[in-house]
């Protein structure tokens, strides 16, 4: 059979660092294709050469059986290939029908759009995939979940021969990604190819029909999906021995010595905000790791916020034993408080600085010598920390958004440790790091908690949760319920205290 | 030849003229001065005179300053409207202190207050422009209109629209001083350059204006203090604002409300943009909002002294603009 999508040989470098060597991928029409692999393995890297973005140093792409001659985003759409990214490139603010049109608006004899078509086709898209919206409502009044599909429409109304996915899901509740799923087979059905890029594993058993994995900037390895299994496939991604693999866990932050938690580094109690906090208590000491559990909108961000002094408490109080009021950012680092945001690429990287200037930027007041950065002392800092946590980079001159999300996680993680703090705030660590990243970051934190470091943890994993934290204090609608205690924590006895207490509250 | 050969055909010449672009756009802004000054070797009469640079060198250092301090405000992702009508209130203050009684019986407490009031008063300003961005989050076009409107009329009451002359050597020195033949203010333009480009790249204040610039709410985050960070560029920009509206006022020996800095934001925000700052905040590059100053100027002076009127030079400045920005955008890449 002749393949819709076949790249071989690609190489690509960026400033003398090779990003891609002999990668290849081969997609049949109307398949679902899977590409797994480690963040910085080169996977963008590879879909952008296919897409125009960026163009291959070498190698071969065929469409169909011809040569690709795409050099930009546009010419991919036009060739049949839309990309939905997991930050939509919508308009939010115009109408559901604007956005499905946009620049193939029905006219009228005149000249004028002919709204009344366009409405009309934009529903018939949508039917397709079974949504029933209203189609002159605005696009942004909808979920994330709505609008991804509303993309994918809209691509498929383009007469779209392949749909690439770049973590579709990774914003989707499970409700969400069942109707995507949906999607993703009527698409197949009608003999669309999908191109689906997820770091959660399960999801690919469910839907892909095959999978590519890559390495190092390699090929490495394609299978049927059903051939296959989990640890396989991590193992091939990592390069590491299965059985090795599952003797030590799937997660690393658990297994640390059986550390006596020391004295407490703060302790608030009964704290409540503007935001929706209403009665949280939680304390964190020496050489522990506090999980905050709930789902989400229980108040987990909330909280952090409240201690790092970026709301205002409205009642309630945080005892820093002795180190002060804290109600600014500033404040809470002076204080010893460190906090790693969830969202790294709004709240965490300075895209234009370089590894350095963004690893040192909490750090740069303790730089100072009368005004005067200590270049030196810099340097030698960074250093250090690019090898102690194996950060992948040309050098520390790079800027931080050529990096990989797994390394610039790493990057994230240094500017707090690097300034020695007492207690960690951890807000999804390791949300949208590829397996082998996660590992290492989750070893990081372990090893500094096994040091005195106290850690208070945010993960929509339970797994990260049940196997890292000491203790986890369960979250809902703003109020802490309940205290559990490792040993003895399991992912069914978490799921069921914050379900527990919910049952408990529907029959009061 | 079939429709595949065409459009690979364009492809390898469309890589062919993205090379040259990131090429050109590296050092586009040397390159347009060497063009500019081959061109006057050529055709402008008079060029390689001494008198030629001198004239020069005092015009510039005036834009220069400003484009310094317009740097650092862009590089917080702002814009400051109103250097020009700060330049005119600094311009206009300083010979009312120097021609008052008071000023005339003690000379050198005089001149001292002749330059350090005016200057405190743009620094106020600046205060005034910063906190109105940072503290009330007034958009900072919004902002930094209310004194491009205000400033010159204050500086117009203050005179009572009256062309003020004067003749006060040491003040003059500001912008008729001489060193090794060359004007004071070229030397003063220098220093400038160096104090701010060292603070930029050897301070605290430096680092954290520009990561202001680059991702405001990640350098909250990291204990950036914010709003202290973007009034501080307001005041300096301010401040560099009113010295170059004390330099214009000496050159001059005279003080005109009306024209002092006349269209001054327009040029600075120019020089800024030619030498390669990012409209959109996070790169602070000072030597070259210096280059992108002296392209200006010779551009000016390179029209009317060929005999180009002086509405035709400015629909000049528009087009280095445009060019500027347009490689800009070729750099993104």
């Amino acid at each position: 059979m002749q393949h819709l999508i076949e790249m071989s040989g690609i190489k690509k470098s960026f400033a003398g660092v090779v990003a891609l060597q002999n990668a290849s991928l081969h997609i049949a029409p109307g398949e679902v294709h899977a590409i797994i692999g480690q963040n910085g393995a080169g996977k963008s890297t590879l879909i952008k050469i296919l897409t125009g973005v960026y163009r291959k140093d070498a190698g071969e792409v065929m469409i169909a059986g011809i040569p690709s001659t795409i050099s930009t985003p546009r010419e991919a759409q036009d060739a049949g290939i839309a990309t939905i990214y997991q930050e939509l490139s919508l308009v939010p603010l115009r109408s559901v029908t604007e956005n499905v049109m946009m620049g193939y608006e029905p006219r009228t004899r005149l000249g004028m759009i002919d709204w009344k078509t366009a409405h009309k086709r934009t529903r018939e898209i949508l039917e397709r995939f079974g949504i029933d919206i209203d189609v002159k409502a605005q696009l942004g009044s909808y979920s994330t979940a709505i609008q991804q599909l509303v993309a994918i429409a809209r691509a498929v109304s383009l007469n779209a021969q392949l749909v690439i996915m770049d973590e579709a899901t990774s914003s989707l509740d499970d409700q969400e990604i069942e109707i995507l799923f949906g999607v993703v087979r009527e698409l197949k059905k009608a003999g669309v190819a999908v191109l689906y890029i997820s770091h959660f594993l399960d999801e690919l058993y469910q839907i892909c029909d095959r999978v590519t994995i890559m390495r190092d900037g390699q090929t490495v390895g394609q299978h049927v999906i059903a051939e296959t299994t989990k640890l396989g496939l991590i193992s091939e991604m990592l390069g590491r021995d299965a059985a090795e693999i599952e003797a030590a866990g799937m997660t690393a932050l658990g297994g640390g010595e059986a550390t006596e938690p020391g004295s407490a580094l703060f302790e608030a109690s009964h704290i409540s905000t503007a935001r929706g906090l209403r009665d949280v208590s939680v304390t964190v000491r020496k050489g522990e790791i506090v999980g905050l559990g709930g789902l989400l909108g229980s108040g987990r961000t909330e909280t952090a916020r409240a201690l790092f002094g970026l709301d205002t408490l409205k009642s309630g109080q945080i005892d820093n034993l002795g180190k002060g009021q804290i109600s600014t950012p500033a404040e809470a680092i002076a204080a010893g408080i460190g906090f790693l945001t969830e969202d790294r690429k709004r709240e965490g990287i300075v895209p234009h600085m370089s590894v350095r200037e963004n690893m040192t930027l909490a750090l740069l007041p303790k730089l100072t010598k009368l005004g005067k950065l200590d270049r030196k002392r810099e340097s030698e800092l960074v250093e250090k920390f690019i090898k102690a946590l194996g950060i992948k980079t040309s050098g520390m001159e790079q800027p931080i958004r050529e990096l990989s999300g797994g390394n610039q996680q790493k990057v994230l993680l240094a500017r707090w440790l690097a300034l020695e703090p007492e207690v960690l705030i951890l807000d999804e660590p390791t949300r949208g790091v590829d397996v082998g990243a996660k590992f290492e970051i989750q070893s990081i934190i372990r090893s500094y908690v096994d040091n005195g470091l106290g850690v208070l943890l945010i993960s929509s994993e339970f797994e990260e949760l049940v196997e890292g934290a000491d203790r986890i204090v369960v979250l809902r609608d703003g109020r802490s319920i309940k205290e559990l205690e490792n040993p003895g924590i399991t992912e069914e006895s978490l799921i069921a205290a914050i379900a527990h207490h919910h049952d408990e509250e529907s029959a009061a | 030849m079939n429709t595949q050969n065409k459009s690979a055909f364009a492809t390898s010449q469309n890589a062919l003229t993205r090379m040259d672009w990131s090429q050109l756009s590296r050092h586009g802004g040397l390159i347009a001065l060497a063009v500019i000054l081959l061109f006057n070797l050529l055709f402008t009469p008079n060029f390689l005179h001494p008198q030629t640079l001198f004239v020069n060198i005092s015009q510039v250092a005036t834009i220069a300053i400003v484009a310094v301090g317009m740097t650092l405000v862009i590089a917080t992702g702002g814009i400051d409207l109103s250097v020009g009508a700060i330049m005119a209130l600094s311009g206009a203050l300083a010979p009312l202190i120097f021609t008052s009684d008071f000023a005339l019986a003690n000379p050198e407490l005089g001149l001292i207050l002749s330059i350090g009031v005016p200057i405190l008063v743009a620094l106020a300003c600046g205060v005034f422009n910063g906190a109105m961005v940072s503290i009330l989050n007034v958009q900072p076009i919004v902002a930094t209109l209310i004194f491009f409107i205000s400033g010159r009329g204050i500086a117009l009451v203050l005179t009572n629209g009256n062309l003020q002359t004067f003749h006060n050597p040491a003040f003059s020195y500001l912008g008729t001083g001489k060193i090794f033949g060359l004007p004071f203010q070229g030397y003063l333009v220098l220093i400038i350059a160096v104090c701010v480009w060292w603070v930029m790249a050897h301070t605290k204040f430096g680092r954290q204006l520009l990561a202001v610039g680059g991702n405001e709410r990640a350098a909250e985050l990291s204990g950036v203090p914010v709003k202290r960070v973007k009034i501080g560029a307001y005041v300096i920009c301010a401040g560099l604002s009113g010295l170059a509206g004390l330099i214009v006022v000496a050159i001059n020996s005279a003080s005109d409300a009306a024209r002092i800095g006349n269209l001054m934001e327009l040029d600075a925000i120019a020089a800024a943009v030619v030498g390669g700052t990012l409209l959109q905040g996070g790169k602070a590059p000072i030597f070259g909002a210096i280059l992108g100053a002296v392209i200006i100027q010779l551009v000016k002076y390179t029209l009317l002294a060929n005999g180009v009127a002086d509405e035709v030079a400015l629909i000049a400045k528009a087009g280095i603009i445009v060019l500027a920005v347009y490689v800009q955008q070729a750099r993104k890449e």
